[in-house]
C-alpha cells in the first residue's frame, strides 16, 4: 500500500456532484439529435381481448406520420427476459390495458398527439383476470394452463406432524399488500438510431444497459456487435428502471429503424405510472405454533404474489420473497410455498427489496400477533427466536456469518426510547383524540443474486491505465443516484493506493465497457465492487513487473510507473471476472443451500401518532440500526438507507395504486401520494460494521435492506396505538377509519 | 434570463419549461410530472418560485427569470449548490436543479431559517431517492455562508 489516506470509510463527496448541482449532468431528455423525431406508443384501451380493427382517423397527414405495427418488427416479437411470453407489440391479442399496439413518430409533437388521439383501436374484450383469487381459481385460463407463473416450496423438519410437539399457542393470519408505483422523477425514455447498415444505438435512462442490449439483439435480429446501448444520467430507478426500458427501447429503435431518422421516446408522468411496471400485490398466509417457553415449533406459509400479464421477472421476485418470508428467525419446523399468479394488468416488476419488503410484511405483522398470543413481549418474543450462527434457515442455509440479532435490536430499542415509550403510550388516555403507538420490525436482506445468480452471471470488471497515470474503471454498472461512481472510485483508489481522483469511471456504454451485470439486487457494492478491487490488484500485480514496490510506494511512483509500462507495452488493462465461491453451496433443482453469500441484518423503531378523529397517521420518529458490513462511504450509505426508509413509509401509509378494470385509475402525482418534505419524521440511521471477507473492503449490500422494514414497523406502532389488527398496507385514513369501525362494531 | 435581456417569439400558451429546455437550450430545468406536482421544473420568475410546467410564455414577459444556470456565478458555486455536495444532498439529482432553486428563494427570505423553515419551504419539490434528511442538513449548513441580498455581514 501507498501513503495514501485511505478512501474508503470517508464521505467522499459524490464525484458527478457538481454536474446535478448546476444541472448540467445529461440525462435523456437533454439529448437532441439532428434530424430526430419524436415517437408515442398506442395502447390497449382494455385489459383482454381480440384486436378487430385499427382505424386512423381524420385531419392528420398520415403519409408523413411514421407508423410500426408488428408486421414491422425484423427479428423476434419477444421481449427476451425469463420467459418468451411477452411481445413489443401486441399482435392480435391484447393481455393487459395499457399493452403497447401501435408506434407513431413525427417531428412535431404537437401533431404527433393528436395522431395518438385518432388511432381508434376496436378489441372484442376477453374475460379479464384482476385479482389473485380470481387467478388461483383459474375459471379464466390467461397463462399456461392454471395461471401460475411459478411455485417454490421450501421445507425444513415435518410442519404437518409438528402441531402436536408441545405446541401450546396457534395464530394463523393472513396479510396483504398493495402494488407501489417506483415514482422516480425522471420519466423513462430512449433515443435510437437503427438501420440496417449501421446497426442499432440507444441512449436512454436506464438500470441494466446489457439487459437492452440482448433484447435489442432479439429483436432486430442482428450480431450483438452491431447494437449498442450507453446510460445517460439516469434520474432514479428502485427497479423502475431494470426490466422496462428494453421495451422502450426497442420501441425508440423500431420507429428509428422504419423512419431512418433518429428517434426520441420519452413518457410522459401518466403513461410512466399507468404502463410500466410497480411492486408486486401480494398475499401472505401464516400458521405459526409456539412452544410454552416462547419457542417457535411449526410455520406454515403461504405467500402469493400477482405477476400481471406477462412473466417478467415475477419468478424472480417470488424467489427473493419466498426466501425472505422466514425471517431471521430459526424454526425447526417450517414450509414455505410461494407461488406467482398471471392477471390481466400491466407486468409488475422489480422494485427495491424485489418480493422480500412483501413477505416480510406479512411476517413481522405475525409475529407481532404471535407474541401477544404466547403471553410475550414483541421483542422478548423475537429474541427467543433469532436465528443463530451455526443454525439453518428455512431454504438449508447453515448460518455462517457472525450474526447477533439481539444485539441489534437492543441496540435500535435502546436509541428509540422503545420499552418507556411502550408502557408511557399504553397507559394513555383511551378516548384522546391522538393516540401514540411504538413498534419495530426485524428482518434481514441477501445482497447479490440468488443461489447460483453470480456463478451464471459471472460478471467482468476492466481497469485501464492511461500514460499520464489516469484509472479507467470500465463497468455496466449504472449510477442511479445510488453512488456507484464515487464508491466504485473509493474502492479502486484504496486498492491502487492513489487518489480519488486520479480515478476516471467509464460512462456505462456497451461498446466500450464489459458486462458486469444488472444494477440491482444490492449487488453494485459487494459483487462488482468486489471485482473492480480485485481488478485493481492485479493491476498491481502487473506493475510489480516494471518495478512498483508491493507496499510504500507514492502516487508519483505509482503513475511513474504506469509510464514506463504503457511505453513498454503499449496498453496497461487487468480485468476480474466473478468465479463461483466453493464454500457457497446451492441446489438449482431442489432449490436450497445458501441462498446469499451474505445477509445484512436490521431492526427498525418506528413511533406513530394517530388522529382518531381523521385517522391521519404521522411517524414521529424512526430508528434504523444495520449491520451492513464496512461502511464504504457514510454519507451515501446513509443516504441510501433514509431514502428507503422514506420509500418505506410511503408504501406503508399513503402510496395507494386504485385499480379500475386492470388500469391503475389515479396515475398522476395528484393523487397518488409519496411522502414530501413534511411527511416525514426524523430517520435516524446507525450502522453496525462486521467486515465481510468477501465483499471490498468488507462491504456488504445496502440498497434494498432500508425497503423491508418500515411497513411492518409502523403497522404494528399503530397497532399498538390503536388496538387494532392492522392486515394491510397501505394503510390510509380511509383504511384505518374502516378498521376501527368494525373493532367498535 | 438569468441577468441577461432576452427576446423570442413563440405561441403566447407555450409553456415557459418548453421555451426554456427547447428554444433556449437551458435543459437544466427538468420535466418531473408536467402539473405543477413534482417541482423538477422549478425557476424563480422575479424572485418567487414557480412550476414553468404551469406558465404560459406570455406571462414571462417582462419579468427576470432565474433558472439553475443562473444560479453560480462563473465556476463559483452558491453555497447552497456547495451544501448540497458537502453533505449528499443530491443522488439520482433529477430533483436537485429545483430543490436548489427552492432552497436559495428561502434563503433570501429569511435570514436564519430553522428545520421546519426549510421543510416546508421544500414541501412543493419531491424527491424520491434521499428521503429529504440530507437536502434539510444541506440548505442548514447552506445558511451559514449565505448572505441574502441587502444583509450586511
Amino acid at each position: 500500500m501507498s501513503s495514501q489516506t485511505p478512501a474508503i470509510g470517508r464521505s467522499v463527496p459524490r464525484r458527478e456532484g457538481r454536474a446535478k448541482v448546476t444541472g448540467r449532468a445529461r440525462y435523456i431528455d437533454d439529448l437532441t439529435l439532428p434530424g430526430m423525431l419524436h415517437g408515442v406508443t398506442v395502447r390497449s384501451p382494455r385489459p383482454r381481448g381480440t384486436i378487430r380493427n385499427i382505424s386512423f382517423g381524420p385531419g392528420v397527414p398520415w403519409d408523413e406520420v411514421t407508423v410500426v405495427t408488428a408486421a414491422d418488427i425484423p427479428g423476434k416479437n419477444i421481449v427476451t427476459l425469463i420467459k418468451e411470453d411477452q411481445p413489443y407489440l401486441a399482435d392480435g391479442r391484447v393481455n393487459h390495458a395499457e399493452e403497447p399496439i401501435l408506434l407513431l413518430a413525427h417531428a412535431d409533437r404537437h401533431l404527433l398527439e393528436e395522431a395518438r388521439r385518432q388511432v381508434t383501436i376496436d378489441i372484442d374484450p376477453l374475460p379479464a383476470v384482476l385479482t389473485i383469487d380470481d387467478a388461483l381459481a383459474a375459471t379464466h385460463v390467461i397463462w399456461g394452463t392454471d395461471n401460475i407463473f411459478k411455485t417454490y416450496v421450501v421445507a425444513r423438519g415435518d410442519v404437518d406432524a409438528a402441531w402436536g410437539d408441545g405446541v401450546t399457542s396457534i395464530v394463523e393470519g393472513e396479510y396483504e399488500t398493495g402494488a407501489q408505483e417506483q415514482l422516480y422523477i425522471e420519466p423513462n425514455g430512449m433515443v435510437a438510431i437503427a438501420d440496417p447498415a449501421d446497426g442499432v444505438t440507444v441512449w436512454g435512462s436506464m438500470q441494466c444497459p446489457y439487459y437492452i442490449h440482448k433484447a435489442l439483439a432479439g429483436l432486430f435480429a442482428l450480431p450483438a456487435d452491431r447494437i449498442r446501448v450507453v446510460q445517460m444520467e439516469t434520474g432514479g430507478g428502485f427497479g423502475g428502471k431494470e426490466e422496462y426500458p428494453s421495451i422502450i427501447a426497442g420501441h425508440a429503435a423500431l420507429l428509428a429503424w422504419k423512419a431512418g431518422r433518429p428517434v426520441k421516446l420519452i413518457y410522459d408522468r401518466a403513461e410512466d405510472m399507468v404502463a410500466t411496471t410497480k411492486r408486486h400485490p401480494s398475499r401472505t398466509r401464516i400458521r405459526s405454533g409456539v412452544d410454552a417457553t416462547g419457542k417457535l415449533v411449526a410455520m406454515d406459509i403461504d405467500f402469493v404474489v400477482d405477476g400481471g400479464a406477462y412473466c417478467t421477472l415475477s419468478p424472480v421476485v417470488l424467489s427473493r420473497g419466498t426466501i425472505h418470508a422466514a425471517g431471521p428467525y430459526f424454526c425447526p419446523n417450517i414450509r414455505v410455498r410461494g407461488r406467482a399468479v398471471a392477471t390481466s394488468v400491466p407486468p409488475h416488476g422489480a422494485f427495491r427489496g424485489f418480493g422480500a419488503p412483501q413477505s416480510i410484511f406479512g411476517l413481522e405483522r405475525h409475529m407481532d400477533r404471535a407474541a401477544a398470543a404466547a403471553g410475550l413481549a414483541p421483542d422478548e418474543f423475537r429474541r427467543a427466536n433469532f436465528i443463530k450462527p451455526g443454525q439453518t434457515s428455512a431454504v438449508g442455509q447453515v448460518m455462517r456469518d457472525p450474526v447477533d440479532m439481539g444485539a441489534i435490536l437492543d441496540r435500535a430499542l435502546a436509541l428509540s426510547g422503545y420499552h418507556e415509550k411502550r408502557t408511557r403510550f399504553a397507559a394513555n388516555d383511551a378516548t384522546g383524540a391522538v393516540r401514540k403507538g411504538i413498534g419495530f420490525a426485524t428482518f434481514m436482506h441477501g445482497a447479490g443474486f440468488t443461489g447460483s445468480g453470480e456463478d451464471h452471471l459471472a460478471s467482468i470488471v476492466t481497469l485501464e491505465v492511461t500514460r499520464e497515470g489516469r484509472v479507467r474503471v470500465l463497468t455496466a454498472s449504472t449510477e442511479i443516484g445510488q453512488g456507484t461512481i464515487t464508491i466504485f472510485s473509493q474502492i479502486a483508489a484504496d486498492a491502487l493506493g492513489i487518489d480519488v481522483e486520479d480515478v476516471d469511471i467509464a460512462q456505462p456504454d456497451t461498446a466500450i465497457v464489459p458486462n458486469s451485470g444488472p444494477t440491482v439486487a444490492s449487488r453494485t457494492c459487494m459483487v462488482v465492487g468486489k471485482l473492480v478491487e480485485s481488478a485493481a490488484h492485479a493491476l498491481r500485480r502487473t506493475l510489480a513487473d516494471v518495478g512498483l514496490p508491493a507496499e510504500g510506494y507514492s502516487r508519483d511512483e505509482f503513475h511513474h510507473k504506469c509510464r514506463v509500462h504503457v511505453e513498454q507495452h503499449g496498453v496497461l488493462r487487468a480485468s476480474a471476472q466473478y468465479t463461483a465461491r466453493q464454500d457457497v453451496k446451492w441446489d438449482d433443482e431442489k432449490y436450497e443451500g445458501d441462498a446469499y453469500g451474505s445477509y445484512a441484518w436490521a431492526a427498525y423503531v418506528a413511533e406513530v401518532s394517530v388522529d382518531m378523529t381523521t385517522f391521519e397517521i404521522r411517524v414521529d420518529d424512526f430508528v434504523a440500526v444495520q449491520e451492513v458490513g464496512k461502511v464504504i462511504n457514510p454519507v451515501l450509505a446513509a443516504g441510501q438507507i433514509e431514502g428507503g426508509v422514506a420509500q418505506g413509509i410511503g408504501w406503508a401509509l399513503y402510496e395507494d395504486v386504485v385499480w379500475r378494470e386492470g388500469r391503475m385509475a389515479n396515475a398522476q402525482m395528484t393523487n397518488y401520494i409519496m411522502p414530501t418534505s413534511a411527511d416525514l419524521p426524523a430517520i435516524r440511521v446507525f450502522f453496525e460494521e462486521v467486515p465481510y471477507p468477501h465483499g471490498p473492503a468488507g462491504a456488504k449490500g445496502i440498497g434494498e435492506l432500508p425497503m423491508d422494514g418500515p411497513a411492518p414497523a409502523i403497522v404494528n406502532a399503530v397497532a399498538h396505538a390503536t388496538g387494532v389488527d392492522i392486515r394491510r398496507i397501505p394503510l390510509t385514513p380511509e383504511a384505518l377509519a374502516a378498521l376501527v369501525g368494525v373493532a367498535h362494531g | 434570463m438569468n441577468g441577461e435581456a432576452v427576446s423570442l417569439q413563440g405561441h403566447p400558451m407555450s409553456r415557459l419549461l418548453d421555451v426554456l429546455r427547447t428554444t433556449l437550450r437551458l435543459t437544466g430545468t427538468k420535466e418531473g410530472c408536467g402539473e405543477g406536482e413534482c417541482g423538477a421544473c422549478a425557476v424563480t420568475i422575479d424572485g418567487r418560485l414557480v412550476n414553468s410546467c404551469l406558465i404560459p410564455l406570455l406571462q414571462a414577459e417582462g419579468t427576470s427569470i432565474v433558472t439553475i444556470e443562473g444560479i453560480s456565478s462563473g465556476d463559483e458555486l452558491h453555497a447552497v449548490q456547495q451544501a448540497f455536495i458537502e453533505y449528499g444532498g443530491a443522488q439520482c439529482g433529477i430533483c436537485t436543479p429545483g430543490m436548489v432553486l427552492a432552497a436559495t428563494v428561502l434563503l433570501d427570505r429569511v435570514a436564519e431559517p430553522c428545520l421546519e423553515d426549510v421543510q416546508h419551504a421544500l414541501a412543493g419539490n419531491l424527491c424520491r431517492c434521499t428521503g429529504y434528511m440530507r437536502i434539510f442538513e444541506a440548505v442548514l449548513a447552506a445558511v451559514k455562508y449565505h448572505r441574502p441580498p441587502g444583509v450586511v455581514a
